[in-house]
């Protein structure tokens, strides 16, 4: 009997021995044994190992949904133009855009020699097929891109390509780089070919895609040979994968995480995510349906002291759902609409009826850890206006079905992107009418303004329409608006060429390994 | 009757989960420090201020141990006390009166058991929804019930013939008397070891649970092991008190069952 026990003494012991050994892993054992040899191989071969938080929800780029698809799915497809990192929009599969003066006829030439990944020449056929798979409503549901609508007439022969509007529209050029697939090819959702700088190799579920430069590119061609997309879902795997040699680059990490990686090994690059952090609130069930409730969160939330508990002071403090490195969209004033104040947050409360506060479920993407910190903090904060919250965390697909898809839940927090250019992205889904407005956000005022916006001739109406939309946002508080989270990339020593853009994207193409 | 010693292995059981018990009582009505609130630098080295230190938010690990002791005991207590009490019931009926009723319930037990047992309580959680800690206690406590119900199952059957509890049904006593009152107390010698082995694998089960992140975020140990995984360069001493609070709870616990399993033995 004494023997046993003392067994299970010094399993635990080495158990706890075994855990020390993980943490202290990359310093020293993990440099000569798995970093020198394979990395040799890696530099001669430009081969990069990239780990990402979660699984592809499609390789179709026009039925990718989530943000963390499409910012890889970018490396491999195109669309007739397609954005630059300052922000611009250039010819691509198009070698010339021209838009007649009154901005409703757009001519578009078709650049010659363009290859899909398959080796077939891009011809019309694809290009229109692209385009109306996007625009032309499959039977009873609504169009991939709702806005293409304003296309009233497309004519076309082998070169040129005619696009006449019905109104005037300033973002159709945005819309317009949805990517370009050879026309009537069905395997798109698991062998996917399209004309970008890489071509898709393989993928296991769960696990990882393969991506290869693509040698008939028609443009700057990418400079390493191979990328492979780690998929660990683990948030503290990420890390670990850095350490252990695993991974040359993550992307959205926390400085906590950064912090733990040595110099000797890693630098770590700091953009902006381009997307807006928000405890969004389920606008259709009590009491959010109250917009002194809604309000009263906004008072009761400290973004800033979110920023610095749980980012180390990295982020930019939002107060609507649009972000700075949209320029002149972004009304910067909003931010401080509402201040941190305890007092008019209770009086709010009382005034709807809840003098003591209410309970209240945070569903948050248990594979984000930045989100599950926040709400972590914002717990606290609103245990001070009597909001008494409980924190579910759920797998990212579990996220996408019941929140997300189907409208399930109370409030949860995450991040909006914006996948192209427009403004219009990230306001257009808070539209009662709407498909992904998952927050049930439902105002007549918005609904109004929004048709208004969209259909604008003038850009600098559609900028005051879309500001208002904001301004509309924020007044009704319709969900608590938090900040534009620091990007922060764990890049390996040696490895260069990262570019950031002004949208939710890692553009591995630039990426090269330094000798 | 003859006095029971205490042994040396009752000692120190007594003496670890005891300390540890008190410190959970002390936790549940003062801690140093607000377990979830921000009070100080992030990633501070244990001091006398913060015994164990600070993570990543500031908050203080000796307060969130001592609160995190609580939820863990309370959650690995409720879920014992319903397979401790349902798996008695069925051991007892089972044992005692066998037969048909004895064959169709052990089957079902012999079903349960053949599930690795987190994957059953995971696929409880799944289907009572995880929203709700209650069905955490409910998934854990249905999973704990199969060894119970044969642990006692064995004992009702193995005294169910002996010659007290004939003479006890010639003198007109009812099953349900003879059931509670003279074969219950004398089941102790099986039940006790059991039940300290299964607060052990509660206690475990429920550390599992949350450090899978399956349930609503508590502060309990853990979900506190698996925050601290990710700290364990910045603050080593996260993982480490949490680890071996863990630790000794378990192994405290071990000591008594194993010193009442000797005292038996001696007695």
């Amino acid at each position: 009997m004494k023997k046993r026990f003392l067994a299970i003494f010094l399993v635990l012991t080495l158990a706890l021995t075994l855990l020390a050994g993980c943490g202290k892993k990359p310093s020293e054992p993990a440099a000569p044994e798995a970093a020198s040899p394979p990395e040799a191989d890696a530099q001669a071969l430009q081969e990069l190992n990239v780990g990402v938080a979660q699984d592809f929800d499609s390789l179709d780029p026009h039925h990718a949904t989530a943000a963390g698809t499409k910012e890889v799915l970018f490396n491999l497809f195109e669309g007739l133009v397609k954005p630059t990192s300052e922000g611009q929009l250039v010819p691509a599969v198009a070698s010339d855009v021209k838009v007649s003066d009154d901005g409703l006829t757009y001519t578009f030439t078709l650049r010659q020699g363009v290859k899909f990944h398959n080796g077939d020449t891009v011809d019309m056929q694809d290009v229109v097929f692209s385009i109306d798979r996007n625009r032309i409503a499959a039977d009873g549901g609504a169009a991939l891109i709702p806005a293409l609508a304003v296309i009233q007439d497309l004519t076309y022969d082998d070169t040129t390509l005619t696009l006449t509007l019905s109104e005037p529209s300033l973002e159709l050029l945005s819309y317009l780089t949805l990517a370009i697939l050879p026309a009537d090819y069905e395997e798109q959702e698991t062998a996917p070919v399209g004309t970008g700088p890489f071509k898709y190799v393989s993928r296991q579920a769960q696990d990882n895609m393969v991506i290869e430069r693509f040698e008939d590119y028609w443009g700057t061609p990418a400079k390493l040979d191979k990328v492979t997309f780690r998929i660990i879902e683990n948030v503290e795997g990420l890390v670990m994968g850095l350490q252990s040699g695993a991974l040359d680059l993550v992307m959205h990490l926390t400085s906590t995480q950064t912090a733990q990686l040595s110099e000797k090994d890693f630098h770590v690059e700091v953009g902006s995510m381009n997307l807006v952090q928000a405890l969004y609130l389920n606008n259709a069930v009590t009491p959010f349906d109250d917009v002194r409730v809604r309000q009263a969160l906004c008072y009761g939330v400290d973004k800033q002291d979110i920023i610095d508990r749980a980012f180390d002071g990295y982020g930019i403090p939002l107060g609507t759902s649009m972000f700075p490195s949209f320029g002149k969209y972004y009304d910067e004033s909003l931010t401080d609409y509402y201040t941190h104040d305890v007092e008019k947050a209770k009086a709010l409360l009382a005034d709807a009826g809840y003098p003591n506060g209410f309970d209240m479920t945070i569903t948050v993407p248990s594979n984000y850890q930045p989100h599950v910190d926040t709400a972590e903090v914002l717990k606290e904060q609103l245990k001070d206006i009597g909001v008494n919250v409980t924190i579910l965390p759920v797998e990212w697909g579990v996220w996408l079905s019941d929140v997300y898809g189907a409208r399930q839940f109370e409030s949860t927090i995450t991040g909006l992107t914006s996948d192209n250019m427009t403004a219009r992205k990230l306001l257009e889904r808070f539209g009662s009418q709407i498909g992904n407005n998952f927050t049930n956000y439902n105002n007549s005022e918005y609904d109004e303004i929004l048709a208004k916006a969209v259909t604008s001739t003038s850009d600098e109406e559609q900028t005051a329409l879309y500001r208002q939309l904001e301004k509309n946002l924020t007044e009704n508080a319709a969900n608590v608006y938090l900040q534009d989270m620091a990007d922060l990339v764990a890049v390996r020593n040696g490895v260069e060429g990262l570019t950031f853009y002004p949208l939710y994207v890692l553009d591995v193409s630039t990426l090269y390994w330094a000798s | 009757m003859k006095k029971r010693k205490l042994n040396g292995y009752l000692l120190a059981g007594l003496l670890i989960t005891g300390l540890l018990l008190l410190m959970t009582l002390y936790g549940a009505i003062h801690t140093p420090y607000s377990p979830t609130a921000y009070t100080g630098m992030k990633f501070e080295a244990p001091s006398a201020a913060h015994l164990f230190g600070t993570d990543k938010l500031g908050r203080d690990i000796f307060s969130r141990v001592l609160k995190g002791m609580g939820t863990t005991l309370s959650i690995a207590l409720a879920t014992v006390a319903i397979g401790a009490v349902v798996g008695t019931a069925v051991g007892a009926v089972t044992g005692y009166f066998g037969g048909l009723v004895d064959d169709a319930l052990m089957r079902l037990n012999d079903t349960l058991t053949a599930f690795p047992s987190i994957l059953l309580a995971l696929l409880v959680i799944s289907l009572l929804g995880p929203e709700n800690k209650y069905n955490l206690i409910l998934a854990l406590g249905i999973v704990f019930i199969p060894s119970f119900a044969r642990v006692t199952r064995t004992a009702f059957a193995s005294l169910r013939d002996v010659n007290y509890i004939t003479s006890a049904r010639l003198m007109g006593a009812g099953n349900l008397r003879i059931l509670l009152v003279h074969l219950l107390p004398n089941t102790g010698r099986v039940l006790f070891p059991a039940l300290t082995i299964g607060f052990n694998n509660a206690v475990l089960a429920e550390a599992s649970m949350s450090f899978l992140r399956i349930t609503p975020l508590e502060t309990s140990l853990g979900y506190m092991l698996s925050e601290a995984q990710g700290m364990f360069a910045a603050a080593p001493w996260y993982a480490l008190s949490t680890g071996s609070v863990i630790a000794l709870l378990v192994f405290g616990v071990g000591l008594i069952g194993e010193g009442l399993q000797q005292r038996d033995k001696e007695a």
